[in-house]
């Protein structure tokens, strides 16, 4: 989903860097009001950021006959809500654009409104309304994390087919076209990543319960009567 | 094994699936070339020059090696935090036994 360096037109790198830059700033504060307000918050957020900056890191095979990389934003989105992914994504993606040349400083802003906005957006609204909808946390979890990365990639197709309308099919057919290019391709890696957030939540619902019920993702299991001993 | 494991195991293996059931019916016949780069240049072969040249760009097998860093980094924090959180549950019960709710 990286826009690499240079390849948006400067007016619409400003226009997606303005857009994307209340939400990062947003984003800081909810990250720095989380760590002061329950410190024992900051090893799980370390995880939402590890997690990210793993996923994103690998390229992975598709059966479209190309690769492309997940993103890894669903999990810090449903555990801390996307503000908090804003700030983390943002850093993700810096860290590429200034070491490995993916992506860009003029194409940030585009790349961190797909990646860090959008798609933990997009992730958490998914996990919300199939939780709302009588889902257990699981399938909820599945839902949302690979929404977050499907929908990363859509942003993308419609930021590209913006700068870039078709000549002679417009805006629509350079969407399709980049669709085509992006969204195939990552159907199986969203499924992939959606499993692997199951994966990571079936270990979080185990050894960080009162985390996940101080969250809100857990709903506190019920006091059991003890004989008294309580 | 338990059960619990046994489905964590399960899981584990689908994605690996997912990823080398295509490779191997493939059978070296894709290229895999990445989508971002797929983009560039349908871009940059449609006559767009781009502005702006990335601060620094590190060649072919440096590159590399920075990603395999960026997932060691992950991967490392990662790890770190689920074994503490293991720990800290594994450590619980003999607290426990000694002083019952």
């Amino acid at each position: 989903m990286h826009i690499a360096e240079g390849f948006l037109p400067a007016g619409h790198a400003l226009g997606w860097t303005v857009a994307a830059a209340p939400f990062v700033v947003h984003g800081a504060r909810a990250v720095v009001k989380e760590v002061r307000d329950n410190p024992e918050s900051t090893l799980l957020l370390g995880a939402a950021g590890a997690f990210t900056f793993v996923l994103s890191a690998i390229k992975l095979p598709s059966i479209t006959g190309s690769s492309s990389h997940p993103t890894g934003t669903g999990p810090g989105a449903i555990l801390f809500r996307p503000p908090v992914m804003a700030l983390l994504g943002t850093v993700v993606l810096l860290f590429q654009a200034l070491l490995l040349a993916h992506g860009g400083l003029t194409t940030l802003g585009a790349n961190a409104f797909a990646f860090a906005v959008v798609g933990p957006w997009t992730g958490y609204l998914v996990y919300r309304l199939t939780r709302g909808a009588g889902a257990g946390l699981l399938p909820a979890v599945f839902a949302g994390v690979a929404m977050a990365d499907l929908a990363t990639y859509v942003t993308t197709s419609l930021q590209l087919a913006l700068a870039f309308p078709d000549a002679s099919t417009g805006f629509v057919g350079a969407l399709v076209k980049f669709l085509g290019v992006f969204a195939l391709t990552q159907i199986p890696l969203a499924i992939g990543e959606g499993i692997l957030g199951v994966l990571l939540f079936r270990v979080l619902t185990v050894n960080a319960r009162p985390e996940l019920e101080r969250l809100g993702v857990l709903r506190p299991a019920p006091l059991v009567p003890t004989g008294g001993a309580a | 094994m338990t059960r619990r494991t046994l489905v964590n195991a399960l899981l584990v293996l689908a994605v690996v699936a997912l990823f080398a059931v295509p490779l191997l019916v493939d059978g070296g016949a894709s290229e895999y070339g990445g989508t971002d780069a797929a983009v560039t240049e349908e871009l940059a072969a449609g006559g767009y020059e781009p502005w702006f040249e990335s601060v620094f760009s590190p060649a072919g097998e440096v590159e590399s090696g920075l990603f395999a860093l960026q997932a060691a980094l992950g991967g490392g924090v990662l790890g770190y935090v689920l074994g503490r959180l293991h720990g800290r549950r594994t450590a619980r019960p003999s607290a426990a036994a000694a002083d019952p709710r």
